[in-house]
């Protein structure tokens, strides 16, 4: 389908800003949704995809901008303001009724009604018909959840022809379908396409995003990036704006990879084989006292999963890890904490902060609970630990009392690597550390970083922002589709040589695999 | 000034003074207290001795709770513990000794310390909702109870066993001294040691402390043993005061007491922060609570109405979502009447 200006839009937000405590999550972004387009929204975790959605769909206000709805202005209060424009959202877990049938799940809301009650005949009979111009036919007695995710999602999407939507947003539909299911849907969103309904797609899969797409949207870090048909973007440069580059102050941290790393004896932590079925293919990873080893690779890369298996947050079913040369289990991150080994993940707010413990709780947490908590950190001990590295970190506001929730987010992260820090580890896997945060905690947290490898410390440090990588790495791991695909000496390389190799054309069949 | 009057206390302590002040009032010697044989006698002393099986059971709570469960089978609990020692004294031929008093005492909590263990490992290791694993004893253990004393009553005559919770000591109740013992050595246990920091952080964040090296099923399975030891003294206290195993009256409905006294005591059942003075201060406002409604006569047919709409206003003023609305109302409402006051200038 060739892009048509002349088309009208159906959707046209403008100016769009949201803001969250702290974070500014959309910054006057603009998007225009035309009848008949399959149109795809990029961006990394926190780049504003989802924010952007929930300011379409009637979950967040907008605080500033406008959205014209097929020309009108409008403004969404609730989900409800949004359907009856005619929006319709299918999500990722499909939000039906699992325990009732196909066709009521259909009609909901919307059955056919004859005498004061519902018309059931009539009802399954309009079901069956709606699904059937999709291309399903499937008993519209049988309960919906004892049907395919693929299938529930067809039966969503039938869901939301009944209202008659003229805006269908799919979020990240395909993350849990196999290759035939995709195809199958693909099919039934070209068809509604050419039925002159808009298309909002989401996923994180490059190779389905341009099968299907006619125009891709880039966002990163809550600001519109580009915006193009498809047909004009190679995959290089759909990576290159999603990751982006950036040149101001922080170019002023020095390469670290001019430091030359001992590589003789014994990794401090070296993983051989590590994998787990459905999550991650068998990778290696060795990392040396005073490297930072960076992971390039998009979200869904498998990235965060090696990490995660390697620090025994989730259960590896093959390979093993070695701790300077000895084999050890590392299945709790009790045990990986025994072996120093220290893991901020890239969920802050879910997997990293205790919110409503203060500052000073929250640092000292990673020791106590090494400590057991029969041996209390006394007052005297975790006032002076807790202003080392509040001083050491440059947290702000230096408040040891403050709930580490009412913290920025840059703040918080701070928080989190000195609760890390304190515990003495030899080697910290910080995984999107500086996601979602202002420049200048990101400058302060690779400047820490590349001072913490200088005295010896062991680094795993993974980012979406590849210059950050190329950055601080002496070795780059560089990762697609839950597999390694292989490791760039940092030397010499720069982001377009990491961009390159997480954009070298996917071979198919290994993507197919992939739950 | 606004910082002790946003001290998280400072509501239920107000709550508990206001019930103490409308008895005052309705009835002033509802505050006297009269020496007889050196011993304190009066509605206030009441409250301090009969409010001991229930504060056993909500510090229990409040640590459960803290941990973002709840444990339903504490009534129960009571009643076991309860049976476990009057059987054993029952059965012993001399039930004045010290020693059949320790031995029943010491058999009783350590059953429903095994019973509270076990809601712990089905909460902890199993995963299973706490609402459900202890729904399980809370059925269960009535029945048990009942098995232990063979479908009766057991009522028995022990002396040093009815002292515990009707005998003196220094002239205050020796139930009195069994709270105050409890209540320090739970808090030394939370606060001295980094336990209640710990269990915190688990209730707010599991996931997040499990990552930093917290010992999350620990901490929950302690956290559902302790209730149950708690329990069982508690059990033991009320069997001592009817001087009968009742397993079917013991410590009925205990549970949703102890949970209340929880929730005025400020500590939320979303779990995480808990504050053991709070659920002291609960314990005494609903011991309050319940002299006040034989006080001022009202007819047991709608005590329970009238207990529930005392409770309905204590959550409500303790709402922060009732407060903010308020707050806004009271300024939509006075900058009205200002902006009224100008347009009439």
């Amino acid at each position: 389908m060739t892009e048509d200006t002349a088309v009208r839009p159906i959707v046209a937000m403008t100016g769009i800003t949201i803001r969250f405590p702290g974070v500014l999550a959309l910054d006057n972004v603009d998007f225009a949704l035309r009848p008949g387009e399959v149109h795809s929204l990029m961006g990394e975790n926190g780049a504003g995809k989802s924010t952007l959605i929930k300011a379409l769909t009637g979950v967040y206000a907008i605080d500033g901008g406008s959205i014209l709805i097929d020309g009108e202005p409008r403004s969404f209060a609730h989900t409800a303001d949004a359907q009856a424009a005619g929006i319709s959202t299918v999500y990722q877990e499909v939000n039906l009724c699992p325990n009732l049938s196909v066709g009521e799940n259909v009609m909901l809301g919307h059955e056919p009604r004859r005498a004061g009650g519902i018309d059931w005949r009539a009802t399954h009979a309009e079901a069956a018909r709606h699904l059937g111009n999709l291309g399903v036919a499937i008993d519209t007695h049988s309960i919906l959840s004892s049907h395919s995710i693929a299938l529930q999602q067809l039966v969503a999407i039938s869901r939301a022809m009944v209202t008659e939507s003229r805006v269908l947003v799919l979020d990240e539909p395909t993350s849990s379908l196999d290759r035939g299911e995709v195809v199958q849907l693909f099919g039934v969103i070209r068809d509604l396409r050419d039925r002159g309904v808009a298309i909002l797609f989401v996923s994180h899969f490059l190779d389905q995003v341009f099968e299907i797409s006619d125009h891709i949207t880039v966002l990163r870090n809550g600001r519109l990036v580009g915006s193009s048909p498809a047909a004009d973007l190679t995959r290089g440069e759909l990576v290159a704006q999603m990751l982006g580059r950036e040149f101001d102050e922080l170019a002023s941290i020095s390469q670290a990879a001019d430091r030359s790393i001992d590589r003789g004896g014994h990794p401090v932590v070296s993983a051989t084989g590590l994998g787990r079925r459905g999550v991650l293919e068998p990778s290696d990873l060795d990392v040396f006292d005073g490297e930072v080893v960076g992971i390039a690779g998009l979200l869904g890369s498998g990235r965060t999963e090696l990490v995660r298996l390697l620090y025994g947050a989730d259960h590896a079913d093959s390979g093993r890890v070695a701790v300077r040369g000895s084999t050890v289990r590392l299945t709790t991150p009790r045990h990986a904490i025994e072996n120093r080994i220290a893991f901020s993940s890239e969920d802050r707010r879910a997997e990293g902060i205790i919110g409503d413990l203060t500052v000073a709780e929250n640092i000292v947490l990673g020791i106590q609970a090494r400590r057991g908590w029969l041996r209390k950190i006394g007052g005297a001990e975790q006032a002076s630990i807790v202003a080392e590295y509040i001083e050491a970190l440059g947290v702000r506001p230096a408040d040891p009392s403050m709930l580490v929730r009412n913290l920025s987010g840059g703040n918080q992260q701070k928080v989190l690597l000195a609760r890390w820090l304190a515990t003495a580890p030899q080697l910290i896997i910080l995984d999107e550390p500086t996601r979602g945060i202002d420049v200048g905690a990101k400058a302060d947290i690779q400047r820490k970083v590349a001072e913490l490898a200088g005295q010896g410390l062991a680094v795993v440090f993974i980012s979406s922002e590849l210059e950050e990588v190329v950055r601080l790495a002496h070795r780059i791991v560089v990762m697609r589709d839950r597999r390694k695909l292989g490791e760039l000496d940092a030397h010499d390389t720069n982001v377009d040589d990491v961009v390159a190799a997480i954009a070298a054309e996917a071979r198919e069949e290994a993507r197919e695999g992939v739950a | 000034m606004t910082r002790i009057l946003r001290h998280r206390l400072v509501l239920p302590i107000a709550a508990l003074v206001a019930l103490v002040l409308v008895n005052t009032i309705s009835r002033p010697s509802f505050v006297s207290i009269t020496v007889r044989d050196g011993q304190l006698y009066g509605s206030v002393i009441d409250i301090l001795r009969n409010s001991a099986p229930l504060m056993l059971v909500a510090l229990g709570m409040t640590i459960v709770i803290a941990t973002r469960g709840i444990d339903l089978s504490v009534g129960a609990l009571m009643a076991v513990s309860g049976a476990v020692a009057l059987t054993i004294i029952d059965g012993s031929g001399a039930p004045d000794s010290p020693a059949t008093l320790a031995i029943a005492i010491a058999a009783g909590v350590a059953v429903t310390l095994v019973f509270g263990a076990w809601n712990g490992f089905l909460v902890a290791v199993l995963g299973i909702q706490p609402i459900i694993a202890t729904l399980v004893l809370m059925l269960a253990g009535r029945g048990i109870a009942l098995l232990i004393t063979g479908g009766f009553i057991t009522t028995v005559t022990s002396t040093p066993y009815k002292f515990m919770s009707q005998g003196y000591l220094l002239g205050l109740p020796f139930a009195f001294y069994v709270s105050v013992v409890a209540i320090v050595l739970v808090a030394v246990i939370q606060r001295r040691t980094a336990l209640g920091v710990l269990t915190e952080s688990v209730g707010i964040n599991p996931e997040a402390s499990r990552l930093a090296g917290v010992r999350s099923r620990g901490i929950v399975w302690g956290a559902y043993a302790a209730s149950g030891l708690l329990a069982g003294f508690a059990g033991i206290l009320y069997s001592s005061n009817i001087m009968a195993a009742d397993a079917n009256a013991a410590g009925q409905y205990i549970e949703l007491d102890a949970i209340l006294a929880v929730v005025l005591g400020g500590t939320s059942l979303m779990g995480g922060k808990f504050s053991i003075a709070g659920t002291v201060i609960g314990v005494f406002t609903i011991q309050t609570l319940k002299s006040t409604i034989t006080f001022l006569g009202v007819p047991p047919a709608v005590s329970p109405l009238f207990m529930a709409l005392v409770v309905v206003i204590v959550v409500l003023v303790q709402s922060q979502r009732v407060r903010g609305g308020t707050l806004r109302l009271w300024n939509a409402l006075t900058a009205r009447s200002t902006k009224d006051a100008e347009v009439a200038r």
